[in-house]
């Protein structure tokens, strides 16, 4: 019986990781960083990371659910949550639509519970081709939402964020998310709980400044943009161009605000070592 | 109260240079002021002012962004632009408000925190985000007023109260009125038609449950009668920490964290899926 269901779950992400342009729903796009125009086949096999040039290419939401969670252990969270346009923004409906239609989300986070390497976890993953990653109130509510799960179930939790920060057409309800996500995190924390966090590119504003900033593990993949301010904002602040480099994973590494830039080929076996070490049963067999 | 003002006229009145700020609070409605300078890391940034002082008698702790009224005073003070080391520095009022049981209260007129290469060298969002933590989590009264500009996550820094109160004329909003028009228009220069969408008045946010009480101006806005503006303040302040000192301290870090909890409820709704 529960088979029947893990494949149903299975072939759901699969689905799902195809249709949010996932493997062969395109045709192989230029690196955006060398420019090299890698088969699409080759740039799959090689979890979407440049063979080239090691760029990270952005990846769906459940593409990335597919790289971390053991097969068949993915199970979706609030999937139907979405933005109500609360301020009835000039053109938000439609914009939300169009992004629905295009990405098959209904909102730019997914969050669900799986397994990895045997161990259950409660896994968030903003997906930036939603409005930029935004967060929109009904982002913050299932990042809450999946922070209330994991401290209920006592299960570790880990947020992958890709994001421009705020979602401007939900204005200052948008702004009380970082407060909401934030203070369910640190009942969480004080609750015990594992909280490890996962820059992928690009992360700025509200997301950075809120709850992204407050793992207790604080990872990124390679060259993932990581910052308050863009580099842009930061460029017409100081009137030149920043420097190379700036904001990057290597940069935000060297100035002390994260353990380790992480390539997406490492990243479960990482995640799994780090459950490992807060696993009361520690290393020994399961 | 003006009821009459548009948008665009408040978020003048709220940066009009004569507004009274934190200092001007400060100095009017709490004795035996001890400024807390640094953040016990690597500096001093006097944009956000802080300290210790008596309430009607009761020692309580002020924090408030500062932005100083002459050039020369907004060149000293960033313009009311922290950076992470003025946030720090908060942090560890806030700390040591919950360590001598002090409640605290904040001032909030900033136009955001400071975009610049040092800032974010040495980790703005960290900071801003363990602020947003620290204030949740305390158990003791938090009153947070937004008295001039609330600019974006540098402003909400100082603002997870058990009660947010904000001045008549006083904005609130998710970036400024230019920020929001570059990042949505690209185009800073439509900042007007910003202010009317945003809704950043203080009137909008009470009807979003954002903010508790609007605190009256007279005419013309709060530089106009400073005077009449500091007993307004004073009056809600008092009527709000009045019930929250005869909560327990986990009742207190409840309530506030049911508050920020339902926080955008009314813009979620369930898809057919």
């Amino acid at each position: 019986m529960s088979n029947v269901f893990t494949r149903r779950r299975e072939k759901l992400l699969a689905l799902k990781s195809l249709r949010s342009g996932g493997p062969r729903s395109a045709p192989a796009p230029a690196c955006p960083a060398c420019g090299a125009e890698v088969p699409r086949g080759e740039l799959h096999k090689n979890l979407y990371v440049c063979p080239r040039c090691g760029h990270h290419h952005a990846v769906s939401a459940y593409y990335r659910l597919s790289l971390v969670l053991d097969p068949g252990t993915f199970r979706e969270l609030d999937e139907r949550l979405a933005s109500a346009d609360p301020l009835a923004f000039p053109g938000y409906a439609g914009k939300l639509a169009d992004a629905g239609r295009r990405t098959g989300l209904s909102e730019a986070v997914v969050t669900a519970t799986g397994r990895i390497e045997g161990r259950r976890t409660a896994v968030g993953v903003l997906d930036s081709r939603f409005f930029m990653g935004s967060m929109s109130a009904a982002v913050g509510e299932k990042i809450t939402r999946l922070v209330e799960y994991a401290e209920k179930n006592r299960l570790p939790l880990i947020l992958f964020s890709a994001s421009g920060g705020a979602r401007m057409q939900e204005g200052i309800l948008s702004l009380m998310q970082m407060a909401k996500t934030a203070a369910a995190l640190e009942h969480f924390s004080a609750a015990g709980g594992l909280y490890i966090s996962v820059f992928t590119h690009p992360t700025t504003g509200g997301v950075t400044a809120s709850f992204a900033s407050l793992g207790d593990y604080m990872l990124a993949e390679p060259e993932a943009l990581v910052g308050f301010a863009g580099p842009r904002v930061v460029e017409q602040t100081i009137g030149q161009p920043v420097p190379e480099g700036f904001q990057s994973a290597e940069y935000q590494l060297d100035h002390g605000f994260l353990d380790a830039v992480v390539p997406r080929r490492e990243l479960r076996a990482t995640l799994s070592r780090l459950l490992r070490l807060h696993d009361p049963k520690g290393g020994r067999d399961r | 109260m003006n009821q009459t003002l548009t948008p665009v006229q408040r978020v003048a009145l709220a940066r009009n240079p004569q507004r009274p700020g934190t200092a001007d609070f400060i100095s009017a409605l709490f004795t035996d002021f001890f400024e807390l300078r640094g953040d016990r890391h690597f500096g001093e940034d006097p944009s956000i002012l802080g300290g210790v002082a008596l309430y009607h008698g009761q020692p309580v702790t002020v924090i408030g962004h500062r932005k100083g009224r002459t050039l020369e005073e907004n060149l000293k003070f960033n313009f009311g632009m922290p950076s992470p080391e003025g946030y720090r520095k908060a942090q560890r009022l806030m700390e040591q408000a919950e360590k001598f049981r002090r409640p605290v209260i904040t001032f909030i007129d900033t136009p955001g925190a400071y975009p610049g290469l040092e800032a974010e060298a040495r980790g703005q969002g960290e900071a801003i985000a363990r602020c947003l933590s620290i204030l949740s989590a305390l158990t003791v009264p938090v009153i947070s007023v937004v008295t001039g500009e609330g600019g974006s996550g540098g402003a909400l820094a100082l603002g997870v109260g058990n009660s947010v109160l904000m001045l008549e004329n006083a904005v609130y909003s998710v970036l400024s009125p230019e920020g929001f028009a570059a990042i949505l228009w690209k185009d800073a220069s439509r900042s007007n038609e910003a202010c009317d969408v945003m809704k950043l008045t203080a009137a909008d946010l009470l009807e979003l449950g954002v903010i508790d009480e609007i605190i009256p101006e007279p005419e013309g806005g709060a530089h106009t009668a400073p005077g009449a503006v500091f007993t307004a303040v004073d009056d809600a302040i008092s009527r709000s920490l009045a019930p929250l000192l005869k909560l327990s301290g986990s009742a207190l870090a409840r309530q506030r964290y049911k508050k920020f909890r339902a926080m955008g409820n009314q813009a979620i709704r369930r898809d057919r899926g």
